[in-house]
């Protein structure tokens, strides 16, 4: 099976990949909002218990709510 | 040991991030054997051609849209019964996910019955049911977002969650129950018993890689969760630090 044909899907490649694709975008998008969600809430946590500590980060507190 | 430890958000927060890489990477294994089964290795269909591979993602997305809300449907139960605070925040962590799957089931769904039906969308029993479902799912995360304290959001979304589970029997047995569009759950694609060995092996991979996933993220999800919710216990202050420490 040469690689266009495995691209093209017997003509299908626009529904096939389309999933998989979706599918793929959605799971790699996820987990990094979900990270960065995760990083936001700890800056805020930090910047009310150590402001200081917290401005002293790599990470600019733009992001805190 | 005693499990009941983990009850408490203080105790279940480090072991859910100890597990949830784990569960993370499960998946990836799965997701990369199963598509490589279902893409490659399994054969071309006589009927339907390639177009059936969507079957290995759809089947998966679909079952787990329908599992994650018998699931957080449970942890509602939990969470009334025994006002319990940790059940309430796995139900709040599962939810986005759950609607993220039921999205990811209708646009594979929708996108496997433009070649075989020829359209998108059929206003069919199984494709309802399924879209009350998103709208299920969505409802409960917008009463959520709606009550700003968090103990009556809990109630208000675990009574929403409740009733909505009657919804899920509706999806599953929809094909039997009305005449769809959407192939009932005995049909076979095939014939021949070698391919539907492989068919089985690629669908149930992709099955797993989709629930160490839902695990894995329903694991992280909680743990932000905990950590907004529980801001003003001390422990929460000294895991953020801690945090920063370890980066």
């Amino acid at each position: 099976m040469s690689v266009a044909e495995f691209v093209s899907m017997g003509g299908y490649g626009f529904y096939v990949w389309g999933s998989v694709g979706a599918c793929a975008v959605a799971m790699c998008v996820e987990p990094w909002l979900l990270r960065r969600q995760h990083r936001r809430v700890l800056r805020s946590l930090r910047l009310r218990r150590d402001p200081a500590a917290a401005r002293g980060g790599h990470v600019a507190v733009e992001g805190t709510r | 040991m005693n499990w009941f430890r983990f009850a408490s958000p203080a105790s279940f927060y480090p072991l859910a991030g100890r597990l949830a890489p784990w569960f993370g990477g499960a998946a990836a294994l799965f997701a990369a054997a199963g598509l490589y089964v279902g893409l490659v290795a399994a054969p071309t269909d006589a009927t339907q051609g390639d177009a059936y591979r969507i079957i290995f993602v759809h089947v998966a997305t679909a079952w787990m849209s329908m599992f994650i809300y018998l699931v957080m449907a449970f942890w509602c139960a939990v969470s009334l019964m025994f006002n319990a605070r940790l059940a309430a925040m796995m139900a709040q962590a599962l939810a986005p996910t759950g609607a993220l799957f039921t999205a990811l089931a209708l646009v594979t769904g929708a996108l496997w019955g433009k070649p075989t039906w020829g359209t998108y969308w059929a206003w069919d029993a199984r494709m309802t049911s399924e879209l009350i479902l998103l709208f299920l799912y969505l409802g409960y995360m917008a009463l959520r977002q709606a009550i700003d304290e968090p103990r009556r959001a809990d109630r208000a979304s675990a009574v929403l969650a409740l009733v909505g589970a009657i919804n899920v029997p509706i999806i599953y047995f929809s094909v039997k129950w009305w005449n769809t569009l959407h192939q009932g759950a005995s049909v076979s694609l095939t014939s021949a018993p070698t391919m539907a060995a492989m068919m089985l092996t690629g669908m149930l991979l992709m099955a797993l890689a989709a629930w160490f996933y839902s695990i894995a993220i329903a694991l992280t999800r909680v743990r932000a969760i905990i950590l907004e919710r529980e801001r003003h216990a001390g422990w929460v202050g000294e895991a953020a630090l801690a945090a920063r420490g370890a980066r």
